[in-house]
């Protein structure tokens, strides 16, 4: 038993092809990087919008601005 | 084991087993080739990184670094789920040469077994890692023109769309031995000036003009402020990685050794030889001269129309080979060199006249460099070019100056009306811009507070043991 299809390499490699694991699931695969994907746009555009609003109320203030602006 | 695995397209470059050691080796070479472009391409984002860091000011350096970093996996998630699919399946239009090609792009979609380790094809791993930098290369030339106020986002959803949907649908079209453009319009690009380039600048000026220009940029009276960069030596350090990286891009563009046989088209004897990827013949020796030359002409002209600026004769060097690129597969040097010389200026004066007009902030000068340097190189390969053919294989149309010009519209246009689409749909949800306080804070506000905070910490828990 082998997850790749091979279990020893006594092999002709003309006759290989593709030799990673768990072929057949290829679409499963797909699907959750598709999610991954999309998650962690969904999941960056929270945080960011997050961090702004922090930004915003808490720390925006004439002397930190000040501050900020003459670091350059 | 396969000899060649380039195009998976109708006619050429097929897949074909290797009969004997001499495929076996040409095989591995090629393998070994495009390895080697990859890693010198690499060096372009690196370089994209410090310059537009060195651009920035202190208070957004981290969000200019990681804006630019980030669109390197995204991308690369995206251009392996759909992008690397899009470049085959769309090369007739789809509609005007022909259906989605879709029989022929099976073998690239995420799920074909050839995308992963596969002992009957060595080529497409490294062949779809060589077109993911084309793709990563064209979003970063967005990323420069848009620092310091853009949210990192919106800048993202951008660069999916331009990395892994845009460029390479011009690509499927125009930069295909296939394509619809080459054959119908004799269109000729050997080098990406409008596939990469035009189409990268085009859609940083779409984002621009929907952006707005960074607070202080323009005086009340509209006339433009120079923002210095915080950090010039960086920004010339980081040019110099992209011209680096820019000799890998050249030599992946290319296929470095193919017969006449495997090609299929008019070409007769035995003679192999490197071509484009249109597989029309050049050698790696003439473009390398060829880069040379446009890069000395750009770094030389546009010194003096600058009066001296590095900033703009570093910018003038990238602008030169840009805008050779798309006939330096076959141009003499001198060619080459005037080439590199006179587009860059023109792209120069442009930038100001396009700065002063429409109040378009672009930090890094990306639209001149890369989109009016890139367009206006693809419609000078149309005349210096004209009559010559575009394709080894008959019935495809000559290399005209219409035919280019009308490629060079196409490839900016690509570029600039979906993202100003989508991009006025972010601002429209306020997803696009920082906040007008947050860009006065600086983007990186929290993160050096919480820097600062740590550095005194440490500070005082090591003198209370002193």
């Amino acid at each position: 038993m082998s997850t790749i299809g091979y279990s020893n390499w006594a092999v002709d490699l003309k006759d290989v092809a593709a030799i990673y694991p768990f072929q057949g699931w290829e679409w499963a695969m797909v699907v959750a990087a598709f999610i991954f994907w999309i998650v962690w746009h969904l999941v960056q555009l929270w945080q960011e919008g997050r961090e702004y609003k922090e930004d915003r109320t808490h720390h925006y203030n004439p002397a930190n601005v000040k501050s900020s602006i003459e670091r350059y | 084991m396969l000899e060649i695995a380039f195009t998976k397209g109708e006619t050429k470059g097929e897949t074909k087993p290797m009969g004997n050691n001499l495929d076996a080796l040409t095989t591995i070479f090629t393998e070994f080739y495009y390895w080697v472009t990859v890693v010198l391409m690499f060096l372009i984002h690196v370089g994209f990184c410090m310059y537009e860091v060195g651009t920035s000011r202190r208070r957004n350096h981290l969000h200019t670094l990681m804006k630019n970093t980030m669109l390197m996996p995204l991308i690369s998630i995206t251009f392996f789920l759909f992008g690397w699919w899009i470049y085959t399946a769309f090369i007739n239009g789809p509609g005007i040469t022909g259906p989605l090609n879709s029989e022929a792009a099976a073998a690239s979609l995420p799920w074909s077994q050839t995308m992963g380790p596969n002992m009957q094809d060595h080529i497409t791993g490294v062949f779809w890692a060589a077109f993911l930098l084309f793709s990563w290369t064209t979003a970063s030339i967005v990323s420069g023109a848009i620092i310091e106020r853009m949210r990192s986002g919106a800048f993202w959803i951008i660069a999916v769309l331009v990395g892994s949907v845009l460029w390479i649908l011009d690509a499927s079209w125009g930069w295909h031995p296939n394509g619809w453009m080459v054959k119908v319009l004799g269109y000729h690009d050997a080098y990406a000036s409008g596939v990469v380039h035009a189409i990268a600048g085009g859609a940083a000026l779409a984002v621009l003009f929907v952006l707005g220009p960074r607070i202080g940029k323009f005086a009340p009276d509209g006339t433009p402020r120079e923002i210095p960069p915080q950090n010039p030596w960086l920004v010339t350090i980081g040019i110099f990685l992209i011209y680096t990286g820019f000799w890998g891009f050249y030599a992946a563009c290319n296929i470095p050794i193919i017969s006449p046989e495997s090609i299929g088209g008019q070409l007769t004897g035995e003679t192999w030889t490197a071509t484009t990827i249109y597989f029309t013949p050049t050698s790696l020796g003439a473009i390398t001269v060829n880069f040379i030359l446009a890069l000395t002409g750009g770094m030389m002209a546009v010194y003096i129309i600058s009066k001296g600026d590095a900033f703009w004769t570093y910018s003038g060097g990238l602008a030169g080979i840009i805008a050779a690129s798309a006939g330096n597969d076959l141009y003499h040097p001198m060619q080459a060199l005037f080439i590199g010389a006179i587009v860059p200026c023109i792209a120069y004066k442009m930038h100001y006249l396009v700065e002063r007009w429409f109040k378009i902030d672009d930090a890094v000068g990306a639209v001149a460099v890369h989109g009016y340097s890139g367009f206006l190189g693809v419609v000078v390969a149309g005349f210096v070019l004209w009559g010559a053919p575009s394709s080894p294989f008959e019935g495809y149309a000559v290399i005209t100056p219409l035919g280019n010009t009308i490629g060079a519209v196409i490839m900016f246009a690509l570029g600039f009306f979906p993202v100003l689409v989508v991009a006025s749909i972010l601002d429209g949800v306020g997803l696009l811009r920082v906040p007008r306080e947050v860009e006065l804070l600086g983007l990186d506000y929290k993160t050096q507070a919480a820097y600062e905070h740590a550095v005194e910490d440490v500070k005082q828990a090591e003198t209370a043991t002193a």
